[in-house]
Order: structure tokens, then C-alpha cells, then sequence
């Protein structure tokens, strides 16, 4: 039987996750209330506007069920998902809640504002070859990561802006996100790996 | 379109503007005159804010020539909220869209709100970095918008009216048009091009996929949850709500309920909620009691 995939659609590019989730054989259901989140196998978490997911988590009381489904089935985030999955914002309001889980700290719009936003090709070993594009919109940045946490892509120092690596894309037991946006590309190698999670976990 | 040889990231592409509107998809955009504003449309779950002078209900009430606004102030709403900011500019004002891709801010509306610039020309938009919003009143012209480079459409509604009758026939409109391409068989686009008046390949992109190349919101007239939540049945991606919140009763209550409804819009009892208590709505006014001439959603070409 094909696993239950949640996505969470309290808005954003919610419509292209599901679509990249369906060709890879399992069921997608969209989440917008807590009772939706019952019986599903794994969530994605997807691009948005993280202060207004943040906000309407809130208004439709998705926090408190969020925070106890993560410790029992595998999540992935993408861009705003990364922020919803960070223990800790930098740059944030000061009250925009995050389910957690990840222990990172996230920097949001880290690389400026929308005429910033820019795509590039990364090297992702645990995806394999070739080089993934990567496609960053108004994007944070992993700025800090405790020893727990794997990083699975970094733009590396002599690409970055800064001049350091700059950490994209991490994974700590169950819980995976990335800064950039698998979900408007074509290439289905990072929706692969956490369906593999799922399946697995 | 901005390529740096160092092999750093590439910015201003087509993906990174039509993505970030993708980004907004679901959400509600509110018009906003002044920081307070701003926060109050953040805080009630806003996807973005649009900043301008004057709500479309004043410009209309006041009329004479509307512009784009203060630097200042669309400076001071841009530190005020963490959201995305959007701007208006002049519809063929390429400049005043340079100065606000200058100042920063994530996407620019060329808006038949404001007093057209160019009565033949629309901005070259393939020529920034930011990303453009057009508004539309039929496929037609929302495939023209898209060929200047615009990378979202929002059918354009009668602004400032509180009348939301526009807004359905336009949405319905181009939705309709899409259908019909849809059925076409191949050989009968050429003729579909030609009579839609947009390039033969864009028509056939859009007769493949059965959508628009770029995310599709609505605007104009929308003042009440079940507005907001008609046009998502109608199969908007996101509504923009301008003089219907702030010329309200009671803002803050009106702001959330648009956002809830927007959010729940395929659930009833939802809507039923969100519509509970909410004072008065805009006052309003009937399209039909405005004179053609005087009708924004009749600019643009």
C-alpha cells in the first residue's frame, strides 16, 4: 500500500509539491486542519511566506498537533518549511512560533530581498550525481546547526556571497528541509529522498 | 537579467519570478496607505502588502492624477513588516518602475488603479530584476502582459467599489478562455492567436497545460469573506483586497476574516464564521452607476 503524504496548505507552492509527491507513488492528502493530519505517513512542509504560516498555524490552533506529530513521523521543509522546522529564526518577528525539531538556527530572507533571488547548480552527495539545480526565492539560510545535524548541501565558499559555505539543506533523524525549492523544478531527486525516508521510517 | 561569471547565482530569471509568486499562492494581499496599516494586515496572516498613497475608493473619490507613491513611505512599510512588499507603478511608467525596483521592493503592480502613463505601451518588465503583477480583464490581455514579461496576472475587478461583479466576470472570463483553448484542436490556435491578439506560442502553452504560464490572483470590489472565498472557488490562486479592508468598520476583524475565508474557502461553515460580527462593510458602489470613462478596469491595452 502507497503511504500518505500530508502537505501542508495553509498556503504557497503547495499545488507543485503535491504534483512532484503523485509521480512518485503515494498518496498526497492536503492539510489545513488537524483532523486532516491524522494517518498521514510523513508532511512536507512547503515554500510560503513563513511569518503568515506562522500566523495562520496559530489562528487554526496547528501548533500543538504539528509539534507531536514531528517526533513521530518524518517531515521535510522547503524554504518557508525550513523556518516552520528551525528551533530558533534570527531576523524573524519576535513571536513567529516554528514547529522545531531541527536544531538549527534559521536566518530568514538571508540572501536579500526578491531582486536577489537567484538559482544555482549544488553539489548534493546524498542525492548522487548529477550537480541539482537549485532554485532560491527570497531564501534563509541555515546560520547555525548544532553537531545532531547532517548537512546534505552547502553553496561553497568560492560561490557564495559572503565568502564562507553557506549551509541549504540539512537533515536531523526524520526531520529534512532545504532553502531552496525542489518543487518548481522538474528534477524529483529531493522529493525521492524523503519519500525514502518515509517509506523507511 | 543580472548573470555574475564568478559562477555565483544567477538572480532576475523567468523561474525566480514567476516562484515567487508562486510563494504567494492561497494568500491575501491588502492594501495598506501607512505603517500602522501594514501591521494590522501582516498580523491578521496578509501574504504581502501592497503600499500606496491612496486606497482606490479615495482615488476615485478624489481623482485627479494618481502616481506612484512616496519613496519615504514605501520605504518606512518595507521596515515596518518581515511580509513582501509590493508597489504600484504608472501603467507604461518605466521609470517610476525603476525607482521602486531601486528601493527594494519584491514586486511591482502596473496598475490601471493609477493614472496611465503610456496609453499605447506597457513597461518592457523582461527588463528588471523584479518581478511584475498586471492586471487583466480577459485571456487576451493577460497573455500580452505575460509576453512583456509580466510573471503574475490578477484580473483587474472594478477597484475601489466594493462591487465585486467585475471581479467574477473577469476571473470567469479568463478561466472560460482557457477551457475553450483547451478543446481546440491544434490547427485551430493559429486562429485563436490571432483573435486573442497573443503570440501563437504563448496560446499554445496555455492550450497544453489548461492554466496560465504564471500565477493568477483577482482584485477589484472584493470587500467581504465570501468575496474573497467566491474567487478561490472560481479558481483564483490568491485574491488582493484594497480599499475593502481599511474603508471597513472594523479593519482588524475584516483583515482576519478575509484571511480565514481565503484559507478555508471550500468549507462553508468556515466562511460562515469568518463573516460573523464584522460591522460595516465599505459602503461601496454600484459599477453600473460609474461612467464608462471613469472605469479603471477599462485601462490597459
Amino acid at each position: 500500500m502507497s503511504p500518505v503524504i500530508g502537505v501542508l496548505a495553509i498556503q504557497g507552492d503547495v499545488r507543485e509539491h503535491a504534483r512532484c509527491l503523485e509521480q512518485l507513488d503515494v498518496d498526497v492528502r492536503l492539510v489545513k486542519t488537524a483532523e486532516q493530519l491524522k494517518g498521514i505517513a510523513g508532511l512536507v512542509i512547503p515554500g510560503g511566506e513563513s511569518t503568515t504560516m506562522s500566523i495562520l498555524a496559530v489562528k487554526n490552533h496547528l501548533f500543538g498537533p504539528l509539534r507531536e506529530l514531528r517526533r513521530q513521523i518524518p517531515m521535510y521543509g522547503s524554504c518557508a518549511g525550513l523556518i516552520m522546522l528551525s528551533d530558533s529564526i534570527s531576523d524573524g518577528r519576535p513571536d513567529q512560533e516554528t514547529i522545531g525539531g531541527l536544531n538549527i538556527t534559521a536566518k530568514r530572507n538571508a540572501f536579500g530581498r526578491q531582486v536577489d533571488s537567484f538559482e544555482i547548480d549544488l553539489h548534493i552527495p546524498a542525492i548522487g550525481e548529477p550537480d541539482y539545480h537549485a532554485v532560491f526565492i527570497r531564501a534563509p539560510l541555515v546560520e547555525a546547526a548544532s553537531s545532531e545535524v547532517e548537512v546534505l548541501a552547502a553553496i561553497p565558499a568560492g560561490k557564495s556571497l559572503t565568502g564562507t559555505d553557506q549551509v541549504v539543506a540539512v537533515r536531523q533523524g526524520n526531520l529534512m528541509a532545504t532553502s531552496f525549492h525542489p518543487e518548481i523544478t522538474s528534477d524529483l531527486r529531493i522529493h525521492k529522498y524523503f519519500v525514502d525516508m518515509v517509506r523507511s521510517a | 537579467m543580472a548573470t555574475d561569471a564568478t559562477g555565483t547565482g544567477v538572480t532576475g530569471t523567468t523561474r525566480v519570478k514567476r516562484g515567487m509568486a508562486d510563494m504567494l499562492k492561497g494568500g491575501v494581499i491588502m492594501d495598506v496607505v501607512n505603517v500602522e496599516q501594514a501591521k494590522i494586515a501582516e498580523d491578521a496572516g496578509a501574504i504581502a502588502v501592497m503600499a500606496l498613497e491612496r486606497v482606490p475608493a479615495d482615488i476615485r473619490a478624489q481623482g485627479g492624477v494618481a502616481r506612484m507613491s512616496d519613496p519615504d513611505m514605501i520605504d518606512e512599510i518595507i521596515q515596518a513588516v518581515s511580509i513582501p512588499v509590493m508597489a504600484k507603478a504608472r501603467i507604461g511608467h518605466f521609470v517610476e518602475a525603476q525607482v521602486i525596483q531601486s528601493l527594494g521592493v519584491d514586486y511591482i503592480d502596473e496598475s490601471e488603479v493609477l493614472t496611465p502613463a503610456d496609453y499605447i505601451n506597457h513597461i518592457d518588465k523582461w527588463a528588471f530584476t523584479v518581478p511584475f503583477v498586471c492586471g487583466a480583464t480577459n485571456l487576451g490581455e493577460a497573455l500580452r502582459r505575460i509576453n512583456e514579461g509580466a510573471a503574475m496576472i490578477r484580473s483587474k475587478g472594478e477597484a475601489g467599489t466594493g462591487d465585486v461583479s467585475n471581479a467574477t466576470g473577469h476571473i470567469r472570463t479568463i478561466k472560460g478562455e482557457i477551457r475553450r483553448l483547451s478543446s481546440m484542436s491544434k490547427d485551430e490556435l493559429y486562429v485563436a492567436a490571432k483573435e486573442l491578439q497573443a503570440p501563437y506560442e504563448l496560446v499554445c502553452e496555455v492550450a497544453e497545460k489548461g492554466a496560465l504560464p504564471v500565477v493568477l490572483f483577482t482584485a477589484g470590489g472584493i470587500a467581504t469573506p465570501a468575496d474573497a472565498a467566491m474567487m478561490m472557488q472560481l479558481g483564483a490562486d490568491g485574491v488582493f483586497v484594497g480599499s475593502g479592508i481599511f474603508k471597513s468598520g472594523d479593519p482588524v476583524k475584516r483583515a482576519n476574516a478575509i484571511v480565514q475565508a481565503t484559507l478555508h474557502f471550500d468549507n462553508p461553515d468556515e466562511i460562515a464564521k469568518a463573516s460573523r460580527g464584522l460591522g460595516e462593510a465599505m459602503v461601496g458602489i454600484n459599477v453600473s452607476d460609474i461612467p464608462v470613462p471613469h472605469r479603471l478596469a477599462e485601462r490597459g491595452w
